[in-house]
């Protein structure tokens, strides 16, 4: 096995999906009485078909057969050397129309996550997720977890009710700014709406060819609405977005921003600057052409060797084989993708500057 | 916004060779998205029957936006260039010997293909008002567009949300010559790559037009897929995820392998996100061509074979090399150029086109794909 994923810090992995039920060991009599009288058996979206070929990489399909979860992620990180693996959570508590529902989930879903993955395996990090139905129970949920640094990022969804950047959320972004959690927005949708401008496709394919769309959106709106303005140590990441529609929308945006920029005089740069010293992207699934030629056109377009974060999607099935990096990238840009960026990105992951480990 | 604006130096010495003509009439631009105005209302109450004509006075256009006119206020009035408004108190576009003045004759324009927005018809929430209307917008095109100007060419719009009305509308509009494309618009109740809209897709290419898609419009949705963003300059950047969400669904429904010679054209997305999603798709078809066994092709071979793309409002990358590899892989015969004429982000044929592209290129876009797509002589 090759040596140059030794240390690298992989920002997207999936812990298995918990039953409602098994989420139920985490709340309270009440709400565990709910799951049980509500009858909640399941609480699973369209997102990802369990026995669909991008939900799980065949041959780790069959591993995880044959090996408790927790430990497969464990397996997969000693087999590379990986030193780190954030854990995103894709259980739908955003689904949820009731925001007390939502809430409730989302912090059981935080606990579990904590006592089953995270507590078997001192490489492991946790994403936070958020019941974004309620800004306000958001921050709670925050504000909850931000002693523990386990979790180094809060998750939301490439779709939901809103655009991410509308000021409504900004006490979400001024909570996380405060204990230094970065933002990660990952594929996936309330579907609270379709997840089209156009209603809803017909096939999963467009589904997820559609999360791309999601993100375009949320970039724009979190730049034109100023979030990076109010918050200047924000640190925005893609999660499985996607990387190569980014250059074309970005001059697009700029286009636009150029000429009725009277529309938001908060905007005091141009919207390529908020990206570069904002966003960053993780690299699955990687959707350039492998050819090395084709990539270093890409990254001329990025114009940033800072931007990408290395990710496995583990066990979603982005890429084939052990080649987890695109062709044709430089030893120094590698490594900036496997450690130096992600560490530059999640400011919990480095060494506590107090509290727990 | 005349010609006091300086040449690419391709496009002077390729003049030069052909003698004393004057420029404008060499270079023969076809423009693929010009925007035709009503001066008033009673210009298209003419052709509708009385039943329509009364309902239009008492009930007005009512479209699925809950407003009269667009959810985001523009950049500037109807959003237009400040010098397109004529001086008889119309709307810019509605003054024939002004367009003649400030953009056929001043660019040297062979042919602009028309596309009506506004109260055109479409996004209408009463089906066969919706009807009506088109035929109406279309009648009027014809009338005071493309009959006293040959230059201009009508775009056939049709009640998107009503596919048997469309046909009809089609069928009676494919003989007259002065028609050159059926006109869709983006956002629409359904992806359009949905059944429900596949009779217009036969009639189009039974007849062999291409179908002109055009940003804006509304299904009923919220503009994305999370919502409404709240300014002006979202929805315009965002216009390129709404034609991708064509692209996707014409493509992966099985559009093109259903109706293998359909031409379908985007106007006014731009293309720069057109490699990008074509890579995209490919890598899912590789993964789950299972869930798709009608698609016989890569998606990126129907998009290359069935898909043509207009070019404003170009993408400005700060290295304009790089629009030339977007080009390069989306592929040269399948860019059109368009002007968006009068609209405030109208590109100048002169001044768009990064300045390294080469001269037989820059031809191909200005005229000769154009010339093809639209089966113009």
């Amino acid at each position: 096995m090759s040596e140059i994923y030794k240390g690298a810090i992989d920002c997207d992995l999936h812990p298995r999906l918990p039953t409602p039920r098994e989420l139920g060991r985490f709340m309270n009599e009440h709400w565990r009485d709910t799951v049980e009288l509500r009858g909640i058996e399941t609480w699973d979206s369209i997102a990802y078909p369990p026995n669909a070929p991008l939900t799980r990489r065949p041959d780790w399909r069959k591993a995880e057969a044959d090996s408790t979860p927790a430990n497969l992620a464990g397996d997969t990180l000693d087999r590379f050397g990986f030193a780190h693996a954030i854990c995103n959570s894709l259980f739908p508590v955003q689904a949820f129309r009731d925001e007390k529902l939502g809430a409730v989930f989302a912090s059981a879903l935080n606990d579990w996550l904590a006592a089953e993955w995270l507590a078997k395996d001192s490489r492991l990090r946790g994403s936070a997720v958020l019941p974004i139905q309620s800004p306000e129970r958001s921050v709670e949920e925050i504000e909850r977890l931000a002693g523990d640094r386990r979790f180094v990022q809060v998750m939301l969804l490439a779709m939901g009710e809103h655009p991410l950047g509308k000021p409504m959320y900004w006490p979400i972004y001024a909570a996380a700014e405060r204990h230094g959690f970065t933002i990660g927005i990952h594929a996936g949708s309330s579907y609270h709406h379709a997840v089209t401008g156009s209603g809803w496709p017909s096939y999963y394919l467009e589904d997820y060819a559609a999360q791309a769309l999601g993100f375009h959106t949320q970039l724009g709106s979190l730049i034109c609405e100023g979030v990076f303005v109010k918050y200047p140590k924000l640190k925005v990441v893609l999660v499985e977005s996607g990387i190569t529609w980014l250059p074309p929308y970005l001059w697009r945006l700029c286009k636009f921003w150029r000429g009725v920029r009277n529309e938001v005089p908060w905007i005091d740069r141009s919207p390529e600057e908020f990206v570069r010293d904002h966003v960053r992207l993780t690299l699955q699934p990687f959707d350039a052409p492998s050819s090395a030629a084709h990539i270093g056109r890409f990254m001329d377009q990025l114009q940033s060797d800072d931007m990408l974060l290395f990710s496995t999607d583990f066990p979603h099935w982005q890429f084939d084989g052990a080649d987890m990096l695109p062709p044709g990238l430089s030893p120094a840009l590698t490594r900036k993708i496997l450690i130096d960026n992600p560490l530059a990105t999640y400011p919990r992951l480095g060494p506590a500057s107090g509290g727990s480990p | 916004m005349t010609l006091d604006a300086p040449l690419a130096p391709e496009l002077e010495a390729d003049s030069d060779r052909q003698g004393n003509v004057p420029v404008q009439s060499r270079l023969k631009i076809i423009d693929g998205d010009v925007h035709p105005t009503l001066h008033s209302l009673a210009d298209l109450k003419q052709f509708l029957a009385p039943r329509w004509r009364e309902h239009l006075e008492i009930y007005g256009s009512r479209r699925k936006l809950g407003m009269s006119y667009e959810p985001y206020p523009k950049s500037a009035p109807r959003a237009c260039r400040r010098d397109a408004w004529p001086e008889d108190g119309g709307y810019p576009g509605s003054n024939l010997e002004l367009i003649r003045s400030q953009y056929l004759d001043a660019y040297g324009i062979e042919y602009g293909i028309l596309g009506p927005l506004g109260l055109s018809g479409q996004s209408e929430l009463n089906q066969e008002f919706s009807a009506a209307l088109t035929s109406a917008v279309n009648d009027w095109q014809r009338e005071f567009f493309a009959k006293p100007e040959p230059r201009l060419k009508a775009g056939i719009v049709v009640a998107s949300e009503h596919a048997e009305a469309a046909v009809a509308e089609i069928e009676r509009c494919a003989n007259d010559p002065a028609f050159a494309q059926v006109f869709m618009l983006t956002r629409s109740a359904e992806p359009l790559g949905n059944r429900r809209y596949w009779p217009i897709y036969a009639a189009a290419e039974r007849h062999g037009f291409p179908v002109g898609m055009h940003v804006f419009g509304s299904g009923g949705h919220p503009y994305t897929g999370t919502g409404w963003p709240s300014f002006y300059v979202e929805e315009g950047a965002g216009h390129s995820t709404s034609c991708q969400t064509v692209v996707t669904s014409l493509v992966i429904e099985g559009v093109f392998e259903r109706f293998p010679k359909l031409k379908v054209v985007i106007v006014e997305g731009g293309f720069a996100w057109l490699p990008a999603l074509s890579w995209r798709l490919d890598k899912l078809y590789e993964r789950m061509r299972s869930e798709v066994p009608h698609l016989k092709k890569r998606p990126s071979e129907y998009i290359r074979r069935n898909l043509w793309c207009t070019t404003q409002p170009m993408e400005e990358p700060g290295d304009r090399k790089q629009l030339l590899d977007i080009m390069e892989w989306i592929g040269w015969d399948r860019l059109l150029f368009a002007s968006d004429y009068p609209h405030w982000d109208f590109d100048d044929p002169f001044r768009a086109f990064p300045a390294n592209i080469p001269r037989e290129r820059t031809r191909q876009i200005l005229s000769g794909n154009g010339r093809a797509v639209y089966r113009l002589g």
